[in-house]
Parts: C-alpha cells; sequence; structure tokens
C-alpha cells in the first residue's frame, strides 16, 4: 500500500477486539524437541482457538525427522491434546491443520532451506501468509550460525516494505559478554534488531506486565520505593527438582548464566528502574538499560558472590543423587547449581541498598519471588520484649507459583498486653481473577507475530548483563577450590548465609 | 456446600455467609458482587452454571434474585459455597409483596467498595438503568437474544442505552467484529459495500449490521438466511475485490479474501457461560457500542417498528 489506509473498523477505544496477528508462517526449528512439544505447539492451538490467529496462518516443522506432512500433524495434534490449555476443538483443529507443513532436513542442508523456501512461497501463494514469515529457534545456539547463513542464502531473511522477517531466540544469549556479541552479530547477518525477539520463557509477558501496573499505577507503594525505606532486596528463583536430563545443556553453564544474567537481572531490572514516560519500547528498554548501567561491577568476587553445588540427600522425602552422580556430568564437574550474587546499583534512589539475586536446583520448593525487605522503624515506643518477634517488614512481588503480592507488617498479638508480631496480608491474582490467564508462551508468541516489542530484552541488555557477570564467572573458573556443597532439599550452601550475614540481614525463607 | 434459609432476611443471610468462612475474610479477593435477576425460569439451570463458571474465572459475590409464585410475603435464601472457589452464590427466592421491594434485600448484601454487575438473564425492563435493581449496579448486562422477542428487545435498549449499560449480543459478535477488523487490515482497501445475512430476527444480524453501517458509512445490505444459524455470512466489498466470511454450521467459517483462496476458520457460537465469563472482563465504558446503538437507535425509528414486529 503506497497510500496509507486507515482502518475504519478500527476504533482505539473498541478493547473488546482482541489483537489478532496478521498473516504469516511461523517456522520452527527444533520442533521435535521438549520446549515445542510441551509448550510452543499447545500454545498455538490455544492462541487459535481464541481467535487470536487468522486464516491465512501457517505452521512449518523443520527437523531431521523422517516425517511425513501427516505424520507431523498427527504429532502436533498428540501434543495440543496433552498439553492444551484450552478445551480441545475439532474446529479450530481444522483450521490450524490446513497450514500445517513439515521439511526434512539439518542446519547445514542447503536443499532442505530450498525446500523450506517452496514451502513458504507456496503457503504466500494459496494460504494466503502474505510474505511474512517469523522463524523460531528453539536449538543450541551453536546451530545459529548455519541456520541463519542458511535463511540468508535462500532469501529468506529478505523483506518489502509489505511484509517482515522475524527471528525469535530463547535464553541464553550466549555464554559470557563475548559470546553475547559474537551471537549478537550472527543474528544481525539475518535481521534487522528490531526483528529480533529474545525471549526469556521464566519472565512472562504478564508478570512485567503486574510488575508495572504495582509499581506506577498505584500511589501506595512509590513513597517507599527507595533507599530512604528499602534496607535490601532479595530477589529468588529457586527450583525444587535437579538438573533432570538436561545435562548437556547445563553442565558448564551453571545457575549463574542459565538465571542470573537474564531472569534475575531483568526482575531486578523491572523493580530498581525509574518510571518510564510510556510503556513504548524504546522507553522501557531505556529505562532498563540505565538501571543495568548503573550497577556497580562486583570488586570482590569472593566476598560478594556465593556458590554451591548439590549433593544427595533427601529432598522433600525422595532419596535423591547428587549433582556429580547425575547422567551425563563429568565427576569433576565444577559447575554452580546455585548461585548467590550481591550487587549494588549507582544511583539516587538506592544508593547503598543492596540487591541479593539468589537461584539453584534442588532447593525446598518452587518459588520466584522479588521481596523488598523495610528499615526498622526509627522508633518503636514498645519494651523489648514486645516486639521479640517483630521482623522487618516486607513487601513481596510473588512471581511463582500463585502470582501475587505480599506485604508483612507487624500486628498486635490479640488480649496480650501488648506482644506485636508479623502477620501477612496476601492478594494472589489467581483469586482475584480468571484462574486460567493466558500461558506465556502464547503472549510471547502473538507479540511476535504482532510485532510488538516493547518487553523483549534487547541486545544492549543482555550485554550490560553480561558485564556484570564476567568477572564473576572468570573469578569462578579460575578458582582452585570447587563449588561448595549443599544437601538437596535445603536453601543452598553456607556461604549464602554468610554473604547476608555481613550486612546483618538474613535470607527470608520464601 | 448448600444453607437453606426460610423466610429470611438480609443480616441473616450476611450472616451465614459470614459463619460459614471460618478465617472471617469473607470478601478479601473478590473483585465484584454481580446480581443476577432470572425471573425467566425456563433458563435457570443454564443461568446457575454459567454462574458458576463465572465465580471460577470471577472470585465474587453473586446473587440470583427471582420471583415465585405466593401469597405470603418474603424471601427464601440458599447460599452456595464450595471449597474450589472464593465466591460464593446466593440464590434469592421473592414471594408477595417483597418481590416489588427485591432491591432492599440486595444493598446490604453488595460488597464494599468493589463494583456490581447487574445480569437480567433473560426479559430486562425497558429502561435498566432505572430499575429498582439496575440503579444498584455499576454495569448493567441484558441480553436481547435470549428475551422473548429479541429484535425488538435489542432495539428497545438501543433506544434508551444508559453509561454502562450492555448487552450480550454484543458480546456475541465480537468474533465476527475481530475478523473483520482484522481482514480489512490485512486488505487495506476502501469498502464499497457490504451485506450481513443472518437467520431470521436474529439479532446479533442486525447489531453486527448496525456496526458496519456506522462505521464504514456506506449502506450496508441485510438478507436473511433461511439455513444456518444466527449470522451466516459477512461481506465487505472493497475496490480491491470482495472480503467475505460464511458461516453456515455455526461452528466453521469460510473466509475468503481477494486473490486468495477460501480458508477455513473456526467461530463456533458460545454459549451463555463462556459469554457471561468473557462478558465480566470488561466494565469499563464502551463508546463504540454507544455509538453503534445509536446507530440502531435511528434506523429503528426511522424504519417504524416493523422489524421489531416480524421477529
Amino acid at each position: 500500500m503506497t497510500v496509507p489506509f486507515d482502518n475504519p473498523l478500527r476504533d482505539p477505544a473498541d478493547h473488546r477486539l482482541p489483537r489478532i496477528a496478521g498473516p504469516c508462517a511461523l517456522v520452527m526449528f527444533g520442533v521435535t524437541g521438549d520446549l515445542a512439544r510441551k509448550k510452543l505447539l499447545p500454545a498455538i492451538y490455544d492462541m487459535a482457538n481464541r481467535g487470536l490467529l487468522p486464516p491465512g496462518f501457517a505452521l512449518v516443522g523443520f527437523a531431521r525427522r523422517d516425517w511425513t506432512e501427516n505424520e507431523f500433524a498427527a504429532s502436533v495434534l498428540e501434543s495440543v491434546k496433552q498439553r492444551a490449555r484450552t478445551p480441545f476443538r475439532d474446529e479450530v483443529w481444522q483450521q490450524l491443520v490446513q497450514g500445517i507443513r513439515f521439511v526434512r532436513g539439518t542446519f547445514d542442508d542447503g536443499e532442505a532451506f530450498a525446500r523450506l523456501a517452496d514451502t513458504l512461497a507456496e503457503l504466500d501463494r494459496d494460504h494466503g501468509t502474505g510474505g511474512n514469515h517469523a522463524f523460531y529457534l528453539s536449538i543450541p545456539p551453536k546451530d545459529f550460525e548455519s541456520v541463519i547463513t542458511q535463511l540468508t542464502t535462500h532469501g529468506l531473511t529478505q523483506t518489502s516494505p509489505d511484509t517482515w522477517s522475524r527471528v525469535i531466540i530463547e535464553k541464553p544469549f550466549g555464554h559470557d559478554l563475548a559470546s553475547a556479541i559474537e551471537l549478537e552479530r550472527t543474528v544481525a547477518k539475518g535481521f534487522e534488531p528490531n526483528s529480533v525477539f529474545r525471549i526469556d520463557h521464566y519472565l512472562g509477558k504478564e508478570t512485567v506486565q503486574n510488575m508495572l501496573a504495582l509499581r506506577f499505577a498505584n500511589q501506595l507503594f512509590e513513597p517507599i520505593w527507595n533507599r530512604a525505606y528499602v534496607s535490601h532486596v532479595q530477589i529468588t528463583q529457586a527450583e525444587d527438582i535437579g538438573i533432570e536430563s538436561r545435562a548437556g545443556y547445563y553442565d558448564g553453564v551453571g545457575a549463574a548464566r542459565d538465571v542470573i544474567q537474564n531472569h534475575l537481572l531483568q526482575l531486578l531490572a523491572l523493580t530498581a528502574m525509574e518510571e518510564p514516560t510510556s510503556f513504548a519500547a524504546d522507553q522501557l528498554r531505556d529505562e532498563k538499560r540505565k538501571v543495568l548501567a548503573a550497577l556497580r561491577p562486583v570488586a570482590d568476587v569472593r566476598r560478594d558472590t556465593a556458590r554451591g553445588q548439590y549433593l544427595g540427600g533427601w529432598a522433600g522425602g525422595e532419596l535423591v543423587g547428587g549433582y556429580l552422580q547425575e547422567d551425563g556430568v563429568s565427576p569433576t564437574s565444577g559447575t554452580e547449581t546455585y548461585a548467590a550474587i550481591r550487587v549494588e546499583i549507582d544511583n539516587r534512589r538506592w544508593a547503598g541498598v543492596p540487591f541479593y539475586l539468589r537461584t539453584g536446583k534442588r532447593l525446598p520448593r518452587r518459588v520466584t519471588e522479588v521481596a523488598l525487605v523495610l528499615r526498622p522503624a526509627p522508633h518503636l515506643p514498645f519494651t523489648h520484649t514486645d516486639v521479640e518477634q517483630l521482623g522487618s517488614n516486607a513487601l513481596v512481588m510473588r512471581i511463582q507459583p500463585d502470582e501475587g503480592v505480599t506485604i508483612r507488617f507487624g500486628a498486635k498479638v490479640p488480649a496480650t498486653l501488648m506482644e506485636i508480631r508479623d502477620v501477612t496480608m496476601d492478594f494472589a491474582y489467581g483469586s482475584s481473577f480468571a484462574v486460567t490467564s493466558p500461558e506465556a508462551y502464547e503472549r510471547l508468541i502473538l507479540d511476535v507475530l504482532v510485532g510488538d516489542k516493547p518487553l523483549f530484552p534487547q541486545a544492549d541488555e543482555v550485554e550490560l548483563s553480561w558485564r556484570l557477570l564476567d568477572p564473576v564467572l572468570d573469578y569462578w573458573a579460575a578458582s582452585e577450590t570447587p563449588p561448595e556443597g549443599y544437601a538437596s532439599g535445603t536453601w543452598g550452601p553456607a556461604s549464602a548465609n554468610e554473604l547476608l550475614a555481613r550486612d546483618g540481614f538474613t535470607w527470608r525463607r520464601p | 456446600m448448600i444453607q437453606h434459609l426460610r423466610n429470611t432476611n438480609s443480616a441473616k443471610i450476611g450472616q451465614a455467609i459470614a459463619d460459614a468462612r471460618p478465617n472471617g475474610a469473607a470478601s478479601s479477593g473478590m473483585v465484584f458482587t454481580l446480581i443476577v435477576v432470572a425471573d425467566s425460569e425456563a433458563h435457570f439451570k443454564a443461568v446457575f452454571e454459567a454462574c458458576r463458571a463465572a465465580a471460577k474465572e470471577h472470585p465474587s459475590r453473586i446473587l440470583v434474585v427471582r420471583n415465585a409464585e405466593g401469597e405470603k410475603t418474603g424471601v427464601d435464601a440458599e447460599v452456595h459455597m464450595d471449597e474450589e472457589s472464593i465466591g460464593e452464590i446466593v440464590v434469592l427466592t421473592f414471594t408477595g409483596e417483597l418481590s416489588q421491594h427485591r432491591d432492599s434485600v440486595l444493598l446490604p448484601l453488595l460488597l464494599p467498595d468493589s463494583p456490581v454487575v447487574v445480569w437480567w438473564t433473560g426479559n430486562a425492563p425497558a429502561m435498566v438503568a432505572d430499575d429498582p435493581i439496575g440503579k444498584l449496579g455499576t454495569r448493567r448486562i441484558t441480553d436481547a437474544t435470549s428475551s422473548s422477542h429479541p429484535v425488538r428487545a435489542l432495539i428497545e435498549r438501543a433506544q434508551h442505552l444508559a453509561p454502562g449499560d450492555t448487552d450480550l449480543t454484543w458480546t456475541r459478535v465480537t468474533p465476527w467484529r475481530a475478523l473483520l477488523t482484522a481482514a480489512l487490515d490485512q486488505y487495506p482497501a476502501p469498502v464499497v459495500a457490504a451485506s450481513v445475512s443472518g437467520a431470521q430476527g436474529n439479532p446479533g444480524a442486525l447489531l453486527l449490521h448496525s456496526w458496519l453501517e456506522c462505521r464504514l458509512g456506506v449502506a450496508v445490505t441485510r438478507t436473511v438466511s433461511r439455513t444456518g444459524y444466527g449470522i451466516t455470512e459477512v461481506m465487505l466489498a472493497t475496490t480491491k475485490g470482495d472480503i467475505r466470511i460464511t458461516r453456515d454450521d455455526g461452528r466453521v467459517a469460510t473466509f475468503t479474501a481477494p486473490g486468495l483462496p477460501a480458508r477455513k476458520v473456526a467461530l463456533r457460537r458460545r454459549d451463555v457461560t463462556a459469554l457471561i465469563s468473557e462478558e465480566l472482563r470488561f466494565l469499563d465504558e464502551e463508546p463504540v457500542l454507544a455509538a453503534t446503538m445509536a446507530c440502531l437507535a435511528g434506523k429503528a425509528a426511522v424504519s417504524s417498528e416493523a422489524e421489531g414486529a416480524g421477529a
């Protein structure tokens, strides 16, 4: 279209109309993988079921497996039936299946990519996908280079003013600063920065928006959201499981790269950033980037970090083996399964407020939360015994499970003379709003297809995160001492407790 | 758990609810009070199921009111609570003179602060915003499609629409509107003519017709189709060709656009449970509905009541 066209049916005041993706084909590399089967394919069905996919939507699977189109469709159907969030309806499946294609090949097989190009051309011509293509790289980063080179060679990354070509990559975004820059360079060969969507599946869009709403839609919290009231911040991501069958991915990567670099530092950025003037992509990104850039480099790695590796033991009533006994893990592996780090933000709002980030596997329970712990009241007009049971006030943004907000404060125990004890006031999104909030992947995929990217981390955020973490990782790599062992089913190694004890704090039990 | 209270009053009902909550935090986490006026007994079971589903998605206090035959003045209550959901459903059956003063029983039972939504499941008063129960609500939901004279009811709604009023017929046409809007995004060309076909007396077709006419500013033809359910076809004639959505079976539609083969698209007619659950997500002003209803009311005034009588 050369003349701009104003759709007369669209009205900004029409909140009811859902955003429907434009016509497009989604090409999935690694479609036989766990993530695709368990999350992505069901999410696509759920989107179709909610009416968010256009009639001209196609799904192209690309994998090595020797499948016919029908076999591929049957496998999609199976994972949809097993995993979809919304009820299975035949008419929705009929809509989807007409656009399902399969291309067999490996990532270095030029002929396979030629077939992919033909398939996409056929879809554009006969299925109305309109020349718009999204490539979901659900594959190890080492294969990015060959896939993107092949896509470029076969003209699949080319766009015209009327069409787009986008790429979706999953964390990890590199394993250190240098590799992140290298990855960025590879991706940039085929795609404009605005066409690159980095997905951190831990951090769903709903969560980010919930945090933004809590912070910026309310008057109640902002006054205390600073160094005058907050003594320190604890950001936790704990998993109760071990590495399961992911040794191949996990060994040599470790907790800090796997979780702190992306997930926890994004949570930190969202917690600590200033209010963006709008939620437009660049505004939000600027604020996050400013906070990440204000992170003070870790000066003394030994003092300001802790790392651990789970040992065998009884965890939650089950006898489990240690990390070094996991299949596929080197018996001398120095990979950490627990990492904690103390960081400070050098700006007016947060100067002197330590942020403690921790993540680990085989901890007592699965939980992700951000806790702002407040300073003690300046004066307590009570006797020491009155307030013995009084802890610090805290505001906790619980991300999972049961996303919600908890506030802890002291209350008088009834029928005592004066006995003050901590109580909690709890809000759960699940109890006040729809129980079936859309799965994170549905939001993320829809955003990609619509081309809405405010909440996807950008290359510069990724690089700033590595800049903080690189010296820590280098120090650990050079260190003679292995990570400190911690029993499975406990809250991590002793050194992590010392990390807080030095500042006079203790970890919350989430 | 169900508690039956015979010949009771608001205070006793409130107490029964509080007693059933061992921790006393009765209204914590609930997002609104929903008053359901279910005077047409025929749908009662479906309505009650819809309430339960709505309560799952939107934890709320749901007050279902209905009248029963009987000389004696009074109200009986059934308090339904289950452990899985936070909210409660109270069915209030009124007899005698109290049937005219139901709002007096409802007012003390509204949750503090949060919005109050009133839903008439079948027939509704002409001016819901002036109705004694309607006045309790900040949001009033009617359902012309489920009333005894759907088209007439819809026109009546259009003529008396007040801020906060909405109709489930509007919820019903959302998927069509979404598909048409997206279609025009994809094939951006001026629309020169349009048409809507639907079953005889289908208010959804009428409302969609008004919306298109109001937004497009072109004459939109309306035809009655002898087969199919609800809305059966919408066509937008653009300068580049026709965009057409046809649905014969009420489930799967066929989508055609200029230069493209026909595609199938799921477009199932939804039951009242799905509709009310969706509707309760929107409690804000609806200027687009207001404009559409104004078009409909204006048109209805011109074409007299012939249409309503024909339904």
